[in-house]
């Protein structure tokens, strides 16, 4: 439903998006994980038929979005990075005046505004003002604005950004109804659980490039271990304890807070530490993320 | 919530306005008219006093010390030569400042264009929207103030209902090339540009004394800026004094409308379509 | 920390005495705020010397001139308050662009310091006093305002529109117009924590009536009396009076001139100290 090839972005001498090739299918939930400035966002705008592309082949919902800008954006429902909703207008006059924008019969609009508002569970704040909401409720208003002339797929850059731990699970959980639902998401993020939470397939973008591609499960299994072992010396000893470990376990990176040992058993590589001597001040054991997907395949870590 | 579900119409506009225009404009007239009777109608009201307070101050003041000013060959009491002008400056005023100042806000702060623009809306549906709605608050003042003149006795003539739709005319004009110009603008400081052509604009052009004052040097520069015709233009009208001139004024304003729309649509579609 | 034991970390680089801070703050604060909103006005300068320079140039010309050639052609020799109309006008038209800048200023200055660029809360958290903030805030408005009083003085200078120590008075009686009414609109616009809309009132129905309606462009006698009452309770009437007979003396009885100024003074205490009192009110929260 969505296919480029040799998708490119050019602003000038700065190439933000080099080449990219992906195909979305109808129905599932697509990722671009990668660190800030990585493309992503370029990617969705050219797809949201708001940026033109520098080269490459584009298309989204059967049309080239550089000739036919309206059909495409008239079946897309966008969620962009910061909410840009309307703040002079009350709750509930935004998702009906946005409605109308895409030529939608007003009574239409009215019906589906109250029933979008109970989805964003928002109906008790209808009538308030937009600058009133919390980070949370802003974004569900902004998700819920997207939906209002039913898209066939969602655009949403970055949607939990910037929210509290709470805001963001509620709004992981209508995010899954959406995908019950059936309706296609493309979304960007540099938060590795966000992927896995709610991707069924993703690519690895940085800059400007995909360096991998697969569903979530299979990345980790590909470029990580089971298990990963992280231990803390304090910022000073790290690098030298690190060469004090070495040949325990699979692999092992060095970051300037801590030091990764990857291996399929992490208690196994966690007494190994304690034979040779060292005594960390911190230790934990954990299960592989996506975040040591990326630092395999960058050697940088998503968030820095 | 899958009960409801409607696509929204792909727009049907062909030809070469297709992709900057899908016949939506009426949808951008709504949004800005929600605004108003929502939240800011008081401010849209209380910007017909401007005009009348000059008007008073001037036109009683002024006009005690000056008496009469001739106007193609017959003197008009001072009141009644500054009102039309008045009543031009104000369509200029409005026009320009919801073309700059609101424009401004809305592109740069509120991201209301980013909004639209992310919709089957094209940026000339957003543009004449944006027009059109100024154009509604120039047709409530000049009528206001109409009013006004008209009962303070200051209309010599029929034709000065015909000020109203040439009120619009200018506020058109201004309004389409403002909004250009806007999307130059990056940040507060160069809006203080557009007042510093307005301001000399506003001052000079016929609008408190005849610019047979000036030599025939400044003179030529007054008669090529827009503010002077519309000054002239409904000056003949409330006057009764209509010159064969006034269709020159027409054909000024006509090709500032029009290239203020292409200049405007092509601006939007550079900045948030690229 | 004690002097004799600098620890140098970041929070401390060592060698501030903070007692010593205090000390200064409390005599210097207006002058650290003046200086910051100074400082910060340097980006604008270029603009402002534009419009500065060109705005008396245009008005005393433009305006002056013009209406001066209809004005002197009805009245005929003895011009308007025994001076050409240009003269009459000069003071008023510098005054009422003092009054303008200093509105202005007061208007956003003093709500975007509380809401949108919220300076006045961080100097809140500062060792700086409300008191400080009030006044080093209107010294800096004072400042920006001596730029178009200073152009109309030279304008009036280079056109010899009275003499030309009465234009340099002219300056003071603009500073004390500035603050008289500076701190007006500051006494009102710190009270509002929201705009819907209703700061730009100031402009329309404070502003603008003033400027028309209190004997700038004509006698204030020449209003019918339903209307000459504006004039009397408007700092720039007091203000004006005063410039007209600085700049090219026009009469005045001693009374008079007691009366105008000390109208002006008496609105910049009073206004000044509710002020002090609405910023104290809102630092403390």
């Amino acid at each position: 439903m969505i296919e480029a090839t040799g998708l490119r972005k050019q602003y000038g001498d700065f190439t933000a998006v080099d080449g990219i090739d992906f195909a979305i299918e109808p129905g599932e939930a697509f990722g671009f994980l990668g660190p800030n400035g990585a493309g992503k966002s370029t990617t969705m705008r050219m797809i949201a038929a708001t940026s033109t592309r520098s080269a490459g082949d584009l298309r989204v919902l059967g049309f080239d979005p550089e000739t036919h800008g309206p059909e495409v954006r008239a079946q897309l429902g966008i969620v962009p990075q910061a909410d840009q909703l309307d703040e002079e207008l009350r709750v509930v006059d935004n998702l009906i005046v946005y409605g109308r924008y895409f030529g939608l019969p007003l009574d239409y609009v009215k019906r589906r505004s109250e029933e979008l508002l109970e989805f964003a569970q928002l109906t008790e704040k209808r009538t308030a003002r937009v600058d009133g909401l919390s980070g949370g409720m802003k974004r569900r208003l902004t998700i819920a604005r997207g939906l209002i002339n039913a898209p066939k797929a969602m655009l949403l850059d970055e949607p939990t950004t910037g929210l509290d731990p709470q805001a963001r699970h509620v709004l992981w959980d209508r995010l899954f109804r959406l995908k019950e639902e059936g309706t296609t998401l493309v979304l960007t993020t540099h938060y590795m659980d966000e992927a896995e939470q709610l991707c069924d397939r993703l690519v690895v973008i940085d800059k400007g490039t995909i360096v991998a591609e697969g569903s979530p499960a299979a990345l980790i299994r590909e470029y990580s271990t089971r298990e990963v072992l992280e231990v803390r010396f304090g910022s000073a000893r790290n690098a030298q304890a690190a060469e004090a470990m070495a040949g325990i376990g699979q692999r092992i990176e060095v970051l300037p807070d801590r030091v990764l040992v990857y291996d399929h058993d992490g208690e196994a590589a966690m007494s190994a530490v304690h034979e040779r001597g060292l005594s960390p001040i911190t230790s934990l054991v954990r299960r592989s993320s996506l975040e040591d997907v990326f630092l395999r395949l960058t050697g940088r870590s998503l968030i820095e | 919530m899958s009960e409801l579900l409607l696509e929204a119409p792909a727009p049907t506009v062909r030809g070469p306005l297709r992709g900057i225009y899908a016949g939506n404009t009426r949808s951008v007239v709504a949004r800005g008219l929600r605004v108003i009777a929502r939240n800011n109608w008081l401010i849209v009201v209380t910007g017909f006093f401007e005009p009348v307070f000059y008007l008073l101050s001037m036109g009683i003041g002024l006009g005690a010390l000056i008496g009469g000013v001739e106007f193609y060959g017959t003197e008009v009491p001072y009141a009644a030569y500054i009102a039309p002008a008045l009543m031009a400056v104000s369509a200029m005023n409005g026009a320009v400042y919801d073309s700059t100042m609101n424009v401004f806000f809305k592109m740069n702060y509120a991201k209301l264009y980013q909004q639209m623009l992310s919709t089957s809306l094209g940026p000339l549906d957003v543009a004449l929207g944006e027009i059109l709605l100024a154009l509604f608050r120039g047709l409530l003042y000049a009528s206001g103030f109409m009013l006004v003149t008209t009962l303070m006795g200051l209309n010599l003539a029929w034709t000065a209902v015909l000020a109203i739709p040439a009120a619009l005319v200018i506020a058109f004009a201004f309004a389409s090339f403002g909004m250009a110009i806007t999307s130059y603008m990056k940040t507060f400081q160069h809006l203080d540009y557009v007042w510093v052509v307005m301001m000399p604009m506003f001052l000079l052009s016929a609008t408190f004394f005849p610019i047979e004052v000036y030599p025939q040097g400044v003179q030529w520069v007054i008669q090529a800026l827009p503010l002077w015709h519309g000054v002239d233009m409904i000056r003949q009208l409330t006057t009764g004094l209509v010159q064969p001139s006034i269709l020159l004024h027409l054909a000024y304003f006509a090709v500032m409308i029009l290239v203020g729309l292409v200049f405007t649509t092509a601006r939007l579609r550079a900045l948030f379509l690229r | 920390m004690s002097e004799s034991m600098p620890t140098r970390t970041l929070a401390d680089a060592g060698g501030v005495d903070h007692g010593a801070v205090a000390r200064r703050s409390r005599t210097w604060g207006w002058w650290f705020v003046a200086e910051h909103r100074i400082r910060a006005m340097r980006s604008y300068v270029f603009s402002w010397v534009g419009l500065g320079i060109g705005e008396p140039f245009l008005y005393i010309v433009g305006l002056g001139f013009g209406l001066g050639m209809l004005v002197d052609a009805n009245q005929g020799e003895q011009g308007v308050d025994g001076v050409p109309y240009i003269v009459f006008v000069a003071p008023a038209l510098a005054l009422a662009a003092a009054m303008q800048t200093a509105a202005q200023e007061n208007t956003y200055g003093v709500f975007g310091g509380f809401k949108w660029f919220p300076m006045f809360f961080s100097m809140g958290g500062t060792p700086i006093s409300a008191a400080h903030i009030v006044l080093g805030f209107q010294l800096s408005v004072l400042v920006r305002v001596l730029l178009p009083l200073t152009a109309f003085a030279v304008v009036m200078i280079v056109l010899q529109l009275g003499t030309v120590g009465g234009a340099l008075v002219l300056i003071g009686i603009g500073l004390l117009l500035a603050t008289a009414f500076g701190f007006a609109v500051m006494s009102w616009v710190s009270t509002q924590t929201d705009d819907r809309g209703q700061l730009s009132f100031i402009e329309r129905f404070v502003v603008v009536p003033l400027t028309l309606f209190s004997g700038t462009y004509f006698p204030l006698e020449t209003l019918p009396l339903l209307l000459q009452w504006i004039g009397w309770i408007s700092p720039l009437w007091h203000a004006v009076e005063l410039g007209r007979t600085a700049l090219y003396g026009a009469a005045i009885e001693p009374m008079m001139l007691l009366v105008h100024v000390g109208y002006l003074v008496a609105i910049a205490v009073v206004c000044c100290l509710l002020s002090i009192r609405t910023f104290a009110k809102r630092l403390d929260k």
